[in-house]
């Protein structure tokens, strides 16, 4: 693999992730359980998007094939994306949601704070301007997390739920390849599992605080940042996702 | 636990500009007053609308009865005098 081509694949796992985050989470918009949530759930979704803009600018550059941001997002299938699998799934109920959303930002945080010091000045760039949206994202489902566990039975009962579905899901974020110890030999971004104990210390504090059980084992399952095998829903995903530029190819407004 | 099915509502108060007072904006349902202030950031400033959010829980507020505006307020209404309008303001004074 040439060395634009280790670049442009730390790229678009960056960008994939905040891209089906970011349309999973617009799935909220306008059907969100109050309309405090709905709102603040929809902002968040556009924050990612954003950071989806700004990741795949640059991914498309280091590519230099002519490819655009919007093609990157748009016309890519299910076996390009790059993104981890559990940001594929399926949105389950809005604790499963908000859930989800927490692992990833506890993640994120000290993940985009290392990357503000990249070798790569685009990479700081954009990791800086991201972080903030990140750390108001992580107070927020931090708290949610809070109060859905420490709520009321029926809460707390689904938010173990939630728990057990996803747990086996999140450790694909800090699991190490080639891809990342190229990108460590640069100095342009940190091994994945270095970000583990911060992430472990976020989650373990929170899910004990909001009376929510950790499952057992560290299992993981993997296949979605190196494109080797997505789930069935990624499809399912692209299919509405991608359907205008599908149908109408090259249409803007 | 308190047995209730929704949150309270606050009013919210966002100041637009460093040195302008903080205006009335509406208001939002929350947990408590942590919640109220996210809430209200994510309704209220989505647009870049504010550098600082006050909120209050709306059954806090005391309001006057309108049943009282004969007494409370047409005193006030034949008294032109009472507004600065017979003199110019400098540009420099700023936001008054």
């Amino acid at each position: 693999m040439t060395q634009g081509g280790e670049l442009l694949e730390f790229l678009l796992r960056q960008g994939d992730n905040a891209l089906i985050l970011g349309h999973r989470t617009s799935e909220w918009c306008g059907t969100g359980p109050a309309l405090e949530e709905d709102i603040a759930l929809t902002n968040i979704a556009l924050d990612l998007i954003g950071q989806t803009q700004l990741w795949f600018s640059y991914a498309a550059e280091v590519e230099s094939v002519g490819r655009t941001a919007n093609d990157l997002a748009y016309l890519r299938d299910a076996y390009d994306f790059r993104n981890v699998l559990m940001l594929e799934l399926p949105n389950g109920d809005f604790g499963q949601t908000i859930l989800r959303q927490f692992f990833f930002d506890a993640f994120q945080v000290p993940w985009l704070d290392a990357l503000v010091g990249s070798s790569d000045t685009r990479v700081a760039e954009i990791a800086e301007k991201s972080l903030k949206e990140a750390r108001y994202h992580l107070e927020r489902s931090s708290e949610t997390v809070f109060a859905l566990g420490d709520g009321t039975q029926e809460s707390n009962e689904r938010m173990q739920k939630a728990l057990d579905v996803l747990w086996p899901f999140a450790g694909e974020l800090m699991v190490d390849d080639e891809i990342d110890q190229a990108m460590t030999n640069k100095g342009i971004a940190p091994l994945p599992s270095t970000i583990r104990a911060a992430w472990e210390r976020e989650v373990h504090a929170s899910l004990a605080k909001a009376y929510l059980t950790m499952p057992e084992g560290n299992f993981a399952h993997s296949g979605g940042r190196t494109g080797f095998r997505h789930t069935e829903h990624l499809g399912h995903l692209l299919s509405t996702m991608q359907v205008l530029q599908r149908s109408f190819p090259g249409a803007t407004w | 636990m308190v047995d209730q099915k929704e949150w309270p509502l606050w009013e919210v108060f966002v100041r637009g500009a460093h040195g302008m007072s903080h205006r009335h904006v509406g208001s939002v349902h929350a947990a408590d007053a942590d919640h109220a202030i996210k809430n209200a950031r994510d309704v209220y400033t989505r647009r870049n609308e504010g550098v600082s959010i006050w909120v209050i829980e709306a059954s806090k507020i005391t309001a006057s009865d309108p049943g009282d505006k004969e007494h409370l307020f047409e005193p006030a209404r034949d008294k032109v005098y009472r507004h600065p309008t017979f003199y110019e303001l400098p540009d420099e004074a700023g936001n008054m």
